[in-house]
């Protein structure tokens, strides 16, 4: 085939890769985007979008569960089930017309998608092998946005019973015991999908505590709504292998007691790495931080107009990091000034219930130096909450005790994923309390929270 | 402390050596560990020297420029043994004791640090430090205590040029806001490098050369591969011969064409061709051959929509002036219509080229292969000339030519163009049949 030559090339299309490539070619940069697997990537294809699908499907089934049990709202449902291949069908729906829209906006936007992996010859060079045959790129820019894959375990590889997150999303029958092994937010996300949609679920984490990077006062609120739903959390325990007399996971606890957990299922989510192999990346031989493509503030490379951005680059592995990094990028290369400024990059856990985290948590805030108030509210004194029967949780505001200006804000509860937004603006435009609280919040709804919270930490909360 | 020598590691497959391309450390200076010492340059890429330690520079080998083998010593490195961790660790700040304040409704503080979390702090976005000497002083301020400013007064900062950090807020908290960052600039702090506001175009438009446009690129490019061109710039005194071809345009018979000065030139070419015979022909470099030619097959370079053209005007010898206007005028139109036959675009044994308006003060055409001479026509310019007793006001032209050194030498191209001035300058000479 004839080589192609262009100014950008994007090889991967993930979040990061995609609207990179995108917004380069808003910018009337001639773009070319390399993908071997669907469009989308991990966050459209197997994460963030499947995954919400399945876990609002099984709290719709839960719902369902428990009005049946008896519903002081006045409800009558009997004998509640799940069709899982017709909720299966529904997620990939989902993600099929999203990933659809990816295509649409790329070929709108005029950027040549080559279907197979790209493999870099140079910093500017990359063979494509496809079924159609060879196909060489030559590009002035390279970005790399390769993305990640799911770690596996030492001793207990993927395969069989073990299965990565991938394959968690898209069980054909809801498997009777399902072991999951790690305690961070992918794997209580998907434990507590299945647990309600019937299996029997046992969370295996290595460490003394769930979530390791949320504060407890956050967590112990999933500690105790997993506890609620009948999700057993061994903590201090140790994966040591397959049993291969049955199904069963051996696991060792901190006290060097081996245990034998029978299981149908064992879902391995113990992190996730840098997506390298099979790129061509050891060519370029870039300089790594840890284990992964180590970049600086512009998303440069150690070689020059090679770029990377997204899960390649490290944590924090998120979708919106990608999005950001991957913008920029494009900007940068069409020569604007920019640089990776963000003074957050939110979280969000869509676990039951769900924890958003944006900038500094109380302790955090304290070891980084600052004298610090905190302001909480409850949604127990919420009316909101209590009209959709989830008042458990509360949102929390961290500020600097000298001048007020907010350094994080978070908050545990359902549907507290969508105060992600307000939190994130608060940061960036550098908020006080006082402008939190000067704002009008709508009545009656979940985010008057975040206002008295900051009344709170100012010291004249009305409804606490 | 111990010495540290950091030679050029194997930079990439097959690169023996590279040539040192930047080179921001000098002697004395204080590097941390995975500062930049020096980038080197391979036929492949630029790749960044990385300092492996903390340390004080004591010694550089090259220079910026030159060419080093792999293994060679780059720089060395006076380095603390074992202290650098220490040195960091005691530079930075101890934590405050915070007092915390409310812990409101139910919601008590938790009393155990688990671990300051990584991913969401501002801390985890934190610009890496620029790869420079680090200059002995304070600790870098915490990145959590950097300008407060929406997104927006960062972006416009950046635009501007502004390091935010320079900037007094007049907001709340010392919030930073747009028209602070447009007081400091109309204060005149700014960086001027970066304050004009352009940004660089990094478009390149690929565009495939196709048709007549690589046919001409070719023959240009075989040209000028094959022939040795010299070129000859002489001025001509074209008064007289303006005032004649005005007078001759003011009274010429309706039906005939206005005469520019091609005409003229095309005639005074044929006569001065007959006593420099050997500038009218054509040279087969394959058979070593020359052919003189006893017509004289004008070719006129006429720009075309599409790009150049040269038609021909064959056997000017044989035309009066007006016929040569006829026909130039013609062929002028039929090259630009497309509609030139192939013909009426071959066979010349010289050529003229002429920009008109925009014939400059002189040029070194190029040959139209395989001729041996070109006579390029400059633009005609009223200029004071001394003339034995005065400056006088006179319409001076340039005849920029060049010619195939292979064939003509030096001494015949100016007789040539010397004959050539001497028929413009007394334009009845071109038309007294010797």
């Amino acid at each position: 085939m004839e080589p192609i030559s262009c100014s950008v090339l994007v090889l991967g299309g993930g979040p990061g890769g995609y609207v990179c490539a995108i917004r380069a070619a808003q910018l009337g940069l001639d773009t070319v985007l390399v993908e071997a697997g669907h469009l989308g990537g991990t966050c459209l294809n197997v994460g963030c979008i499947p995954s919400k699908a399945l876990i609002h499907a099984a709290e719709e089934l839960h719902m369902a569960h428990r009005i049946a049990a008896g519903s002081p709202i006045g409800i009558r449902v009997s004998d509640p089930h799940i069709d899982l291949k017709m909720t299966m069908a529904w997620k990939d729906g989902i993600v099929s017309r999203l990933r659809g829209g990816v295509y649409g906006l790329l070929r709108r936007a005029g950027i040549k998608v080559v279907s197979g992996t790209g493999i870099l010859r140079d910093g500017k060079t990359c063979i494509v092998e496809s079924d159609t045959g060879s196909q060489e790129i030559m590009a002035e820019h390279v970005v790399i946005a390769t993305g990640s894959e799911a770690v596996p375990l030492p001793g207990l590889p993927f395969g069989g019973p073990v299965v990565s997150s991938t394959e968690a999303l898209a069980f054909d029958t809801v498997p009777e015991r399902l072991i999951v092994i790690g305690g961070g937010y992918i794997g209580l996300e998907l434990g507590t999908a299945w647990r309600k949609l019937g299996a029997d679920v046992t969370v295996v984490e290595g460490a003394d505590r769930i979530l390791p990077q949320y504060d407890t006062e956050l967590t112990r609120r999933v500690t105790a709504r997993l506890g609620k739903l009948g999700v057993q959390v061994l903590l201090n325990a140790k994966a040591v292998g397959l049993d291969r007399s049955g199904p069963a996971l051996r696991i060792e606890g901190d006290d060097g007691r081996e245990q034998r957990l029978p299981a149908d299922r064992i879902l391995v989510t113990v992190g996730r790495r840098a997506r390298l192999a099979g790129f061509g990346l050891e060519e370029l031989d870039l300089r790594m931080n840890g284990g992964a493509i180590e970049i600086d503030d512009q998303c440069r490379t150690s070689m020059r107009n090679v770029w990377a951005v997204g899960d390649v680059t490290g944590e924090p592995m998120l979708e919106h990091r990608a999005v950001a990094q991957g913008e920029m990028v494009a900007e940068i290369i069409a020569g604007e000034r920019r640089s990776f400024d963000k003074v957050v990059i939110p979280a969000v856990c869509f676990t039951d219930p769900e924890i958003v985290s944006a900038g500094f948590s109380p302790e955090a805030a304290r070891s980084a130096g600052y004298a610090i108030k905190v302001g909480g509210f409850p949604f127990t004194a919420n009316g909101r909450a209590m009209t959709l029967d989830a008042d458990d949780g509360f949102v929390r505001i961290v500020a600097r005790a000298d001048n007020d200006v907010v350094l994080g804000m978070q908050a545990v509860g359902q549907s507290v994923s969508e105060l992600s937004g307000g939190f994130a603006l608060a940061l960036e435009m550098g908020a006080r309390l006082e402008d939190i609280a000067a704002t009008i919040h709508v009545h009656p709804t979940l985010s008057e929270c975040v206002r008295e919270a900051a009344l709170v930490a100012l010291g004249h909360g009305l409804h606490a | 402390m111990s010495e540290r020598v950091i030679i050029l590691p194997d930079v990439g497959e097959g690169i023996a050596e590279a040539e040192i391309a930047e080179l921001p450390v000098k002697v004395g200076d204080l590097v941390r560990e995975g500062d930049t010492l020096l980038s080197v340059m391979t036929d492949k890429a630029t790749v960044e020297i990385p300092s492996p330690a903390e340390g004080r520079v004591t010694w550089i080998g090259p220079a910026i420029g030159e060419q080093v083998a792999v293994g060679s010593e780059l720089v060395k490195l006076d380095v603390a043994d074992g202290a650098a961790a220490k040195q960091e660790a005691s530079d930075a700040p101890a934590p405050k004791a915070a007092p915390s304040a409310i812990a409101a409704s139910g919601i008590k503080q938790t009393g155990a640090i688990d671990r300051p979390p990584v991913q969401t702090t501002p801390e985890a976005s934190r610009p890496r430090e620029g790869s420079r000497a680090v200059p002995p002083g304070p600790p870098p301020a915490k990145a959590a205590d950097r300008p407060l400013a929406a997104p927006a007064v960062r972006g416009h900062a950046r635009d501007a040029g502004v390091d935010l950090r320079f900037v007094k807020g007049s907001g709340p908290a010392g919030r930073i806001l747009r028209e602070d960052v447009d007081a400091f600039l109309a204060a005149g702090g700014r960086d001027p490098a970066l304050a004009h506001g352009l940004v660089r175009n990094t478009t390149v438009e690929e565009i495939k050369i196709v048709g007549l446009r690589r046919r001409i690129a070719e023959r240009l490019q075989e040209t000028m591969r094959r022939i040795p061109h010299f070129s000859y710039v002489e001025e001509v005194d074209v008064t007289d011969l303006e005032a004649l071809r005005a007078d001759v345009n003011a009274t010429r018979k309706s039906g005939r064409p206005r005469l520019t000065v091609l005409p003229f030139l095309m005639r005074a070419m044929v006569m001065a061709l007959r006593e420099h015979p050997g500038l009218n022909a054509r040279y087969d470099d394959g058979s070593e051959t020359l052919f003189r030619y006893g017509g004289v097959h004008i070719g006129i370079a006429v720009q075309t929509p599409n790009g150049l053209m040269v038609p021909v005007v064959q056997h000017a010898e044989a035309r009066t002036i007006w016929d040569c206007a006829m026909e130039l005028g013609r062929l002028g139109e039929a090259a630009r219509q497309g509609a030139a036959k192939r013909e009426e675009l071959t066979g010349s044994t010289i050529t003229i080229t002429s920009l008109g308006a925009l014939g400059g003060l002189a040029s070194t055409p190029v040959i139209n292969a395989p001729e041996v001479a070109i006579v390029g026509v400059n633009k005609i310019a009223m200029r004071p000339v001394w003339r034995g007793a005065a400056f006088e006001p006179r319409k001076i032209m340039n005849l920029s030519s060049s010619f195939d050194h292979r064939i003509v030498d030096g001494w015949d191209a100016a007789q040539f163009i010397q004959t050539l001035r001497g028929l413009l300058e007394a334009p009845a000479k071109i038309f007294m049949e010797t």
